[in-house]
């Protein structure tokens, strides 16, 4: 068994990659970064102009005016992009499974799994949540729902959907055919195959580039407001108008930001991690 | 009965004839070995006795069943071959309990206690008892290719294909995965093996079947084919065989 890669190793490439002398390096990285954003603060602050601009963007009172109430808003934010990430994993799974179906009788589904996913990344996201935001309840069809917020998350699910499902494929086409092969010749089914051997391997593979969407799709819950709900995003538009000033923005910005993050790095954190298991398993 | 019976297998690849009409009959409790050099057609052969490849021509006949028949059950079937391939194919996301149970369990539907049983019973027979809930990927070569072979053997097969098992491993461990084999043809069961190590092949088999481009091109019992072989090409491949250092 090859050592693990030291856990500090990923941190000092940050710092300055040097591994001699952490104490040292540390303090030198602390100063240059001290001395370097203060810098940067000097300038910004004394540029011409920088008062207004601090008037308009980040102003202390119009943040603590609006930001409970885009807080509060922000919680549906938060329910859209949940909901559409359930429906939206299951449904790629489908469609990456229906495109990997062989066989000559199964092609209208491989077809129609190929159509789909070409139609659903090529249409804009803001588009297809207009057509059906507005589109479907205008129909005024008795059974179909008339609340944005539904039509706002079937969007999200149809173009998220088509993306994922890329993905998904990418990892069952990674694994070897002899892992399928071994499990036919032990006499399972081809779905049984698919279900206890592929894809457990395909989509343990995939985790990172599926958390990558999954940041993308809560950004684009914003583009629900464009239907109604009053999201975080709406609820800034309705700040703002109300002080004309840009500081609510940047606060549901900032709330954004504040919830990739986390997810970004835990990304990062899984692809270090299979990086080294994967060493730790090729070194035979 | 025949364990197994193949009349006039052909199989092509695009253009390619890899296997050219292939005749063999192996009795219950045969160990027939397969040799010849690589691209003879081998692997392809025990690959279509298992329906791993679909066949062009011929028939193939498991314990008087015709198993190339159209609307045949493969999986069925299958259950009732094992196959061994070189490069062991363990399932690396299950542990060494998961790898033998799956096909006990969702193939012949055993409740979990029974395929555990039967698993763990294997596992002690072939000295791999402590190794139950390893991971694939934290055990020897010579190891996963002992479970691959338990694996296998969990669905209590009638006949067993071997397909060059130890090509893959390091020389030290190749002794282990020959005895568990060893231990099998003992213990009766019928296998047919692919392998280029000549002296287990002329120690284990009760014939051995020279391959060459796609035919069966002799056979007979291990002493006269090692020691007197009829045909040129046979004289010539165990020539460079023993060349190696390998007979």
């Amino acid at each position: 068994m090859p050592e693990p890669a030291p856990l500090g190793s990923r941190r000092s490439r940050i710092l300055g990659g040097s591994d001699d002398g952490s104490g040292r390096s540390i303090a030198i990285a602390v100063a240059s970064t001290v001395v370097f954003f203060g810098l940067i603060a000097l300038l910004v602050a004394s540029s011409p102009g920088w008062p207004e601009v601090k008037q308009a963007f980040f102003s202390r009172e119009a943040f603590s005016d609006a930001f409970p109430d885009i807080v509060r808003a922000f919680g549906l934010n938060i329910r859209i992009f949940l909901v559409a990430e359930v429906f939206i994993l299951v449904f790629a799974l489908l469609l990456a499974v229906l495109r990997s179906i062989p066989g000559p009788v199964f092609f209208p589904l491989r077809a129609l799994a190929v159509a789909y996913t070409d139609l659903f990344r090529g249409i804009p996201t803001i588009l297809v949540i207009y057509i059906l935001g507005f589109g479907a309840p205008a129909l005024q069809i008795s059974g179909v729902p008339r609340s944005p917020f539904f039509w706002g998350v079937v969007s999200l699910v149809l173009v998220y959907s088509a993306y994922v499902a890329e993905v998904y494929r990418a990892g069952i086409e990674s694994v070897h055919p002899s892992q399928e092969a071994a499990a036919r010749s032990l006499g399972l089914s081809r779905p049984q195959a698919l279900r206890f051997v592929v894809l457990p391997q395909a989509v343990r593979r995939v985790v990172p580039p599926l958390l990558n969407d999954f940041i993308g799709l809560q950004k684009d819950s914003a583009l629900v407001a464009l239907i109604g709900p009053v999201e975080a995003f709406r609820q800034s538009q309705i700040e703002v108008a109300g002080s004309f000033n840009y500081t609510p923005y940047l606060a549901t910005a900032l709330l954004f930001v504040l919830l990739t993050i986390p997810l970004a790095r835990f990304t990062d954190w899984l692809v270090a991690r299979n990086r080294r298991r994967e060493l730790a398993a090729g070194g035979r | 009965m025949s364990a197994l019976v193949v009349q006039g297998l052909r199989k092509s690849f695009g253009r390619l004839e890899v296997l050219r009409g292939i005749d063999l009959d192996v009795a219950e409790h045969e160990v027939v070995c397969l040799i010849g050099a690589s691209g003879s057609g081998k692997s392809t052969f025990l690959r279509c006795v298992n329906l791993l490849e679909p066949i062009d021509e011929g028939r193939i006949v498991v314990a008087g069943e015709e198993i190339t028949a159209r609307g045949v059950d493969v999986n069925r079937v299958r259950r009732r071959i094992g196959i061994v391939f070189q490069a062991y194919n363990l399932f690396p996301h299950m542990s060494v309990l998961g790898n033998v149970t799956l096909a006990p369990l969702k193939a012949l539907r055993l409740p979990r206690a029974e395929a555990e049983a039967r698993a763990t019973e294997l596992l002690g027979r072939f000295g791999l008892a402590d190794k139950r809930d390893e991971y694939p990927d934290r055990l020897s070569g010579g190891q996963q290719q002992r479970v691959a072979i338990v694996r296998a053997l969990a669905m209590r097969p009638d006949l067993m294909l071997l397909d060059e098992v130890t090509s893959a491993l390091d020389p030290e461990l190749v002794a282990e995965v020959l005895n568990v084999i060893r231990e099998l043809a003992e213990a009766g069961m019928t296998m047919v093996i692919a392998t280029h190590e000549m002296a287990f092949a002329r120690d284990i088999a009760n014939r051995v079947c020279f391959l060459d481009e796609g035919v069966i091109l002799e056979q007979g019992l291990p002493e006269q084919m090692f020691t007197s072989p009829r045909e040129p090409r046979t004289q010539q491949f165990l020539q460079r065989i023993t060349e190696a250092g390998r007979l």
